[in-house]
């Protein structure tokens, strides 16, 4: 019965978080705010995380093309595809669960257990659109940026590892990019993205807002923010493959 | 004026308040009073909105705060001021930016008149030349007068602090206290003060409501809390040996009579 309860109360904070701000000012600052927080303060490990994703990519796709039937350009075709559609969305997308969905959830758990968020109720401010919506829209507006930096990184990462190891030479990996290349998949990745940053977002805001106790509560929240976050973008991954591919 | 009128709440079996009554004035301070777990915590969350009581009415000026919309809420919560029990502040925000927060969001003030505003009301509470500290920097006592500042920021008609003596020594919850009482009569607001600090009773009741159980047990003034024979009431304020002896000092003084036959040889041995 829980399961259900939680969701009821997640779809009533959603539905509550509309409501007509009190000082449209004030709300465009904390969105601007929140989109510093989530994009800057995740741009650094996306970056580490990308460049040596892609790197890796090109390694292990020549390790196993060894056949001198396949063109080396092939490698530089499977790792783009790889990147576009799966490492930059989803991978990038369970990390940034992990770094802005337990900050989320921390700073609202803290909110509330420290009455901040009933401080702000009390002065007539909706908490949730005020608290909950910026950051939700935030993530909407920078995760997928994120993605299509990771994507880009991601690549040169991969011309990078190929070019240093010597197994694709530069211009033949820059000829393989461009071989058979769907747009669509682009596309794709963004919809993932979309789809991950409204669960990042709405599912820490949740665990961190109803957080009932002290310190430990916190945690305990941030923690099954970040769990069942991941487990939603898995399941939504699989999904989105089924539906849209 | 607040009017609290046969309130109820319960949270699922348990009945944490159990048809309170109570009339609360503009320019005095009127306090709930009780042991721990006896629902004053509750009954003003009730008042402020916090909860939703089960049952009963608030009244605001004469207006059922419990039936009002969102938005009709959302206008009398722009008259209500609270100091919480621990502050309260927000951690990320100066001093300044914290008080002046409510100016941010509810008024269409330049900067310099807003920055003047909480200049003035940062004076009004002692605390010059803290602008520009975060709440970590403040002391126990500093933050509770930031939270005081901030709640009387916008000028409310309404003020309400949640056990604003907790934590802090005798000598600065007294100015605390002292404080709150100044600016109820300064500003005329009605103001509700949630405590079981026996110093805060005697030094700013002007009305008080003890709560036992999640009832309503007794209901008077400073004065009259001396001479009240109820028996809980006693057992709760005058715990203390020496509480007891200060009561009984009080009403040697107001009646020139020793309750109980004592004398106060006795007292002083």
């Amino acid at each position: 019965m829980t399961i259900f309860s939680d969701i009821g109360q997640y779809l009533l904070m959603l539905r509550g978080m509309f409501s007509r701000p009190e000082n449209a000012k004030m709300y465009w600052k904390e969105f601007i705010h929140q989109c510093s927080e989530i994009g800057i303060g995740s741009l650094g490990i996306v970056i580490i995380i990308s460049i040596f994703m892609g790197a890796v990519s090109t390694v292990q796709t020549a390790y196993q093309l060894v056949s001198p039937l396949i063109p080396l350009s092939v490698i530089a075709q499977v790792v783009r595809d790889t990147v576009i559609l799966e490492f930059a969305p989803t991978l990038v997308c369970i990390v940034l669960a992990g770094v802005v969905g337990s900050k989320i959830a921390s700073e609202l758990g803290n909110m509330r257990v420290s009455e901040q968020i009933d401080a702000l109720e009390i002065m007539g401010i909706n908490t949730k659109t005020y608290l909950v919506l910026p950051k939700i829209v935030a993530a909407l507006v920078v995760i997928p940026m994120l993605v299509i930096i990771a994507g880009v990184l991601g690549i040169w990462g991969g011309r990078l590892a190929g070019s240093m190891t010597g197994i694709v030479p530069p211009a033949t990996f820059d000829q393989g990019l461009l071989e058979s290349f769907a747009p669509y998949n682009v596309v794709f990745a963004l919809y993932k993205a979309y789809t991950f940053a409204f669960i990042i977002s709405s599912i820490s805001a949740f665990f961190g807002y109803y957080v009932k106790g002290g310190a430990l509560e916190i945690g305990r929240a941030s923690t099954k923010a970040v769990v069942i976050s991941c487990i939603l973008i898995l399941f939504a991954d699989y999904i989105l493959a089924a539906l849209l591919l | 004026m607040i009017e609290v009128k046969n309130i109820k709440k319960s949270f699922g079996d348990k009945t944490v308040i159990e048809d309170v009554s109570a009339v609360m004035k503009a320019g005095q301070c009127n306090l709930i009073i009780g042991s721990s777990g006896s629902g004053k915590t509750v009954l003003m969350k009730c008042m402020v909105g916090l909860f939703v009581p089960d049952d009963g009415e608030i009244l605001y000026n004469g207006e059922n705060f419990t039936t009002m919309s969102r938005n009709e809420k959302t206008e009398i919560r722009k008259q209500i001021g609270m100091l919480f029990q621990g502050s309260a502040l927000f951690d990320s925000l100066t001093v300044q930016e914290n008080v002046m927060f409510p100016l941010n969001m509810f008024t269409t003030w330049p900067y310099k008149k807003k920055l003047e505003r909480v200049n003035e009301v940062l004076d009004r509470v002692n605390l010059e030349d803290t602008n520009k500290k975060f709440p970590a920097e403040l002391s126990g006592g500093m933050k509770k007068r930031v939270g005081i500042a901030r709640a009387i920021v916008l000028n409310p008609k309404y003020l309400f602090c949640d056990e604003p003596n907790s934590g802090l020594d005798p000598q600065t919850a007294l100015v605390i206290d002292r404080l709150i009482k100044e600016i109820t009569l300064e500003y005329n607001i009605t103001t509700v003060v949630n405590t079981h600090d026996m110093n805060s009773v005697m030094e700013v009741g002007n009305y008080i409501l003890y709560m036992y159980q999640g009832r309503k047990e007794w209901e008077g003034s400073n004065k009259e809390i001396i001479f009240s024979k109820n028996q809980r009431l006693n057992e709760f304020i005058f715990a203390s040996d020496f509480l007891k002896d200060a009561k009984e000092m009080r009403m040697l003084e107001e009646t020139g009579k020793m309750p109980n036959d004592r004398n106060i040889d006795d007292m002083i041995k």
